[in-house]
Formats: C-alpha cells, structure tokens, sequence
C-alpha cells in the first residue's frame, strides 16, 4: 500500500477530488494546513503598507492506495492540481506498513 | 414541533380563510377599541371637551380624507377659536421638532454598533471580544456618567430650549468675569435629571446629547484598542463622559464662552460647530491620540529601525458594515442637530452630509489606488467615515459643492494623516480614530469659517446675521473657528494626557506583555471573541475533560508578530 499525500492549492480541492473519485480512490482526508516552499510566502497590502505572509494557506490530501494504483493515482492528481504557476503544491508518496478499520477489525488492502 | 407548511397542507384552504378572516376580526377589533380609547382624549386646556367628531365611516385608503378640523383640539369641536388652532399649531410644530430629536437620537444611539463593528473588524481576532465589549459598555458607562454630572456640566446654563417648547428651567451658569465679559465655563443645572428638570423637553435633550457624548467617547477605544486593560478603560468611559466631554461641549453647545466669541468679542458668531465635528469628533480623536501616546505601541508594530508593520484587521467585510451603520447614524446626527423637524434645513443637512461622505470614499479610493497601487478597503472605510466627520460642523451652513469638496480634501487629508500619525510621530492607531476624527474634525470645524454661504443661521448665538465664512465676507467667523479648534486641541489633550499619565503610574494602564501576545479574550474577558476558531475546539469542551491546553490560541493570531 501507497500513502500519497498533496500539498495543493485550496481552490484545486474541487478538481482533485473529482479527478481522483474517478479513478476509484473511495475516501480521503482533507486538512487546512499553512506552509512554505521556494517562494517563501509572498506580499500584502494593508494601509498603504506591505507585509509578508510567510505561512500560505493550502489544502492537504491524504488518500491510500494499492501499490499497483499508486502511479496512475499520483499522475492523475498531479494533473488537476496543476496551474502552472508558483505555489501549485508537492505530492508525498510513501510506503505504508498497514490499514486497520476499525469498526471490523480488518488489516491490509481490504480496509481501504 | 410541526412544520408550518406540514400544518397548512392539513387544513388545507379553508383553515387559511378561516385564520386570515379571523386575524383580520381581531386587528379590526382591536384597532376600533384602540380608536375608542383615544379619540376621548382631551386636550389639557379644555378638559370638558364635547363629543369628539366622529372616526371616519368609511375606509380611506388614498388617506386624503383622514385627519382633519375634528382633530383640532376645540371646546366645540369642529369648531376651533383663533386662540384654539393657535395653540394647536404651536403644539403641533413643538412635538414634531420632539418626534425628529428623539428619532434622530435613536439613529446616533445605532452609531455605536457601527463603531463596534467597524473598530473590531480593524483589529485582530485575538482581542475581538475585548475590543467588541470596549464599545459595548461604553455606551452604558458613558450614559450613567453623563446622567450623573455630565449633562448638568454640559447643558446646564443653556437656558431656553426653543425648539423644544423654550422650556428655561436649565438656567444656571458658572461664569466667570475677564476684560469686562463673562466666560461661562459649565452648567450646574440637571444633576440626575432631578428636581426642576425633570422636564420633557430636557429629558428629549438629554437623549440627543448623551448619544452624541458616547460617540466621543467610544472613539479613543479604537485608537488604544488591542493593549488596554478593560478595568483602565471603565474608569476613563466615566473621566470623558463625566468631565471632559461636557465641559467642552459647554463652551460650543452649552452656552459657554466659545459660543460667545461673536457677542462678547464680534468674531462671527462665535465659534460654530453645527453637530460636532470638534465637540465630538475631534474631542474623541484628540484624547485618542492622548490615549494611544501614553499607552505606547503594540508589541510588532515598530521595528528596531523605527519602520512600522502593518497589522491587518481581522475582518473587512466587519469594518465596512460598521461604517455603513455609521453613514446611516451620520443622518440623525448632523439633520437632527437641528434640534427641530420643522426647520426644513435639515433637507440641506441631509444631502450635504451624504454627498461629503461619498466624495471622502471616492477621493481616498483613487489616492489609494494612485499611490499605492490598490484601493484599499481599510482607508475606503476611512475615508468615508473622514469625509463624514469633517461636514459634520459646516453641514448646515454650506452648499452642496463645497459639502463635496470637504469631503473630497478629508478623503486625502485622512490618508496622508494616517501615514503621519504612523510613520512620523510614531502612535500606534490601530482603526485610524485619530486620523478620522481629529485630523478631519478640525478639517471640518475650520471648513465652516472658510465656505459657510450665508443663507442660513441668522441669530446662531445671538449674533443677528447669517452665519459667512470667509469666503463669503466673514473673516471673523473663520477666526472664531480657530480659536475653537485651538482651544479643543489644547484643553482636551492636556486633561486627557493628564488623566492618562496618572493613571497609568498609579495603576497601570496595559497589560502584560504576554497578555498582549496571546490576545486580551481570556485574560481580560475571560474567554475568547470566537471560542470554535481560537480556543480548544468545541468537541473537547463536549468532553468536559477541559483536555486539551490552548494550543490553537497562537496559530490563532493573524497578524504575524515581529520586530521583537
């Protein structure tokens, strides 16, 4: 099993989840989260005077997949998160040892 | 509980007949036992009225033929004497002049909803309950200060009421006698509204003028917003509305010496100030800045060099509807000071003080957007709420064209003040109160003595004549407007600065550092302005562990705090 987790921008959230349900991720966890890469935040305006915001807002996905899935699945999300511009997010992907639901106690890729 | 349209598709349409025709029973009912109880009601000169005419038979829908000559309170109705109707006028115009002050007065009662918005918007999440309860209870100290001197200070010696039925019971003076004229310095009549002032027409008044001294004296909570300790600042909602306040207020309003410079010394018509640019804005403004010095800045808001950060405001959207309630109070504030509905001037008011108010918005939009590059929504809102302060003096005594160019220079003059007050004297106003209310008050105020036309205010402070500025022929009248605006500045500061400072060593007048950075909500008020936002989220208080420490508290904080 593949754990992908992406660092998009928030108004991508839409697209990505549409992207990615279709291609047979049945659940994900969204989080609000605030971070930095190369650009290091950028400028605003109040009163006449700039300030920096260093920690931007973005949206972070985290969906586990099938190793076998695991490409397709990063190929497709990077896809729809992408605008071209700086500060379009990164994607993680890392191994993961295991999956518990808890209600049945199953492991593995049956608890997905 | 069932829904209200599950209820009606039961009954389906004839119980909707049924309660429709039934409510209208009722509201005819009631209205005929209403109209019983009052048509009988006699007028107190003649209480063995005869049998009033009778209520109008049939409906009158074009409300042409409602109200008449059997309104007329008459010994033989229908039937009015001369004296009769006379009195009946004089009565009539006195109680629509009473209906327009208290009207006007609940409008201005609504500007302190719009200065609580409009300063917690311009401030940080953190002390948005702290800053939001500054202005809450101003109003309720304010008003119980002001009921208990205050008004006397302020109101007094003013003697006839005349718009209010010339009522003199407040008739007492303290004056004082220099170079032959008599400076009189504060009312001593009205103290709890008691004994002989307990008086419709000073009760009317009272109402006007507390609502006007509580816009005075919630604006330095803006300036001093977000490192004053709550207890600090009860204490001065009573030091303003009890003592500063009324005795200025006195001199311009009160019958007190400013309003005496044209009788005693000939200039114009003594200092004029028709609704308060300097009498509320700029005493606000100026004991904000007074507040704010002895106060010192917020922690990030100076670098070591002496450059300024910016601190956004947690919420525009907030500010731009406090503003907006402020504009629409602004129509009871400066039409009202007219003190009379039946003085058709308050049309001119009206639009002037509109007009002004656009022309400051539109004016610091394109500053803005010119300068720095983007028409930023916190200096619109200043300059709307600039342009209103400054036509707030001339408002009455100005044509339209020169309502929009006050208004137009406050627009600009509140931005290059802003930057001022920020970046050369180094005070740190997080709304911008000083610049809005002082700067553009005393704009306002000395406006007057440059563009009042001379088409209206013949006898304002017993000066005969048409209130002229000086481009209109009245040289003296801008000179009056000097001495005001000087006066104001120089008292107002020192007593405030005075209060401040004394307070400050003998008390302390700022919290903690550490308060300051976690925010004033629960240290001061004892919880947080949006609990779900900043403090432990609401499922952890549904445990009732209390489990979680506030850790949210610092991400929380929206402005990044720097500098030190």
């Amino acid at each position: 099993m593949k754990k992908i987790e992406a660092i998009i921008k928030p108004f991508k959230l839409d697209d990505v989840k549409e992207a990615l349900t279709a291609a047979g991720v049945i659940g994900m966890t969204v989080s609000e989260v605030r971070g930095f890469g190369r650009q290091k935040g950028h400028t605003e305006m109040y009163r006449g005077g700039e300030y920096t915001v260093d920690f931007l807002p973005k949206i972070k996905v985290e969906v586990v997949v099938p190793d076998e899935r695991a490409g397709k699945v990063v190929e497709l999300l990077t896809a729809a998160a992408k605008t071209g511009s700086i500060g379009d997010g990164k994607v993680f992907l890392s191994s993961l040892e295991d999956v518990v639901r808890i209600r049945t106690g199953e492991h593995g890729e049956t608890a997905i | 509980m069932m829904p209200v349209s599950q209820k009606l598709n039961e009954g389906g349409i004839m119980s909707i007949v049924r309660l429709v025709s039934f409510v209208v029973l009722l509201a005819a009912s009631a209205g005929a036992s209403l109209a019983f109880a009052q048509t009988p009601a006699p007028a107190p000169a003649a209480p063995a009225a005869v049998a009033p005419a009778p209520p109008p038979s049939k409906p009158d829908p074009a409300g042409t033929a409602t109200g008449g000559i059997g309104d007329v309170s008459a010994k033989t109705a229908g039937k009015p004497t001369v004296e009769e109707l006379a009195d009946f006028v004089g009565h009539n115009r006195v109680a629509i002049n009473f209906v327009w002050v208290l009207v006007a007065g609940f409008l201005v009662m609504f500007m302190q909803a719009g200065f609580a918005l409009a300063e917690t918007g311009f401030t940080r999440a953190k002390n948005a309950g702290h800053t939001m309860m500054m202005n809450f209870m101003v109003y309720a100290i304010g008003m119980t200060g002001y009921w208990i001197c205050g008004f006397a200070l302020h109101m007094g010696g003013l003697g006839p009421i005349s718009t209010l039925g010339g009522t003199g019971v407040l008739d007492h003076e303290f004056v004082i006698t220099l170079f032959g004229k008599e400076f009189g310095l504060f009312g001593l009549k009205g103290f709890f509204l008691a004994g002989s002032t307990y008086d419709v027409a000073v009760f009317a008044l009272f109402l006007f003028q507390m609502v006007f001294m509580d816009t005075a004296a919630t604006i330095p909570t803006g300036a001093m917003a977000e490192r004053w300790k709550f207890s600090s600042f009860v204490v001065f909602g009573f030091f303003i509305s009890m003592f500063t306040y009324p005795l200025f207020a006195n001199w311009v309003w009160g019958g007190g010496w400013l309003s005496q410079l044209g009788k005693n010394f000939g200039l114009g018509h003594g200092h004029v100030d028709f609704a308060g640019s300097s009498v509320v804005h700029m005493v606000g403004g100026v004991t904000a800045l007074a507040g704010a010095m002895v106060l010192g800045a917020r922690i990030g808001k100076y670098n070591k060099d002496g450059s300024a950060n910016p601190i956004p405001g947690h919420n525009i959207p907030m500010a731009a509807l406090g503003c907006f309630i402020l504009a629409f109070g602004w129509f009871g504030f400066n039409p009202g000071s007219t003190l009379a509905g039946a003085d058709l001037r308050i049309a001119v008011v009206a639009v002037n003080t509109m007009l002004a108010g656009a022309a400051g918005a539109l004016v610091a939009m394109f500053y803005m957007w010119i300068v720095y590059g983007k028409p930023d929504p916190s200096m619109l809102i200043n300059g709307m709420l600039a342009g209103l302060v400054a036509i707030t003096a001339p408002c009455a005594f100005v044509s339209s064209f020169w309502a929009f160019v006050i208004g137009a220079v406050a627009g600009v003059l509140v931005c290059w003040s802003v930057f001022f007050v920020e970046r050369t004297l180094k005070v740190d106003d997080p709304v911008g109160a000083i610049s809005v209310h002082g700067t553009c008050g005393a704009w306002g105020v000395l406006s007057l003595g440059l563009f009042a036309d001379g088409t209206y205010g013949d006898g304002f402070n017993g000066v005969e004549g048409t209130v002229r500025g000086l481009l209109y022929g009245g040289g003296s009248q801008f000179v009056a407007q000097i001495v005001g605006t000087l006066t104001c500045v120089v008292f107002i500061f020192v007593a405030s600065y005075a209060f401040f400072k004394v307070y400050d060593l003998a008390f302390g007048m700022r919290v903690s550092p550490e308060v300051e950075l976690e925010g004033l909500d629960v240290p001061e008020m004892g919880g947080h302005g949006y609990p779900e936002v900043q403090g432990p989220g609401t499922l952890v208080h549904g445990l009732g562990h209390g489990a979680a420490k506030p850790a949210a508290v610092m991400t929380g904080v929206m402005a990044t705090e720097r500098g030190h």
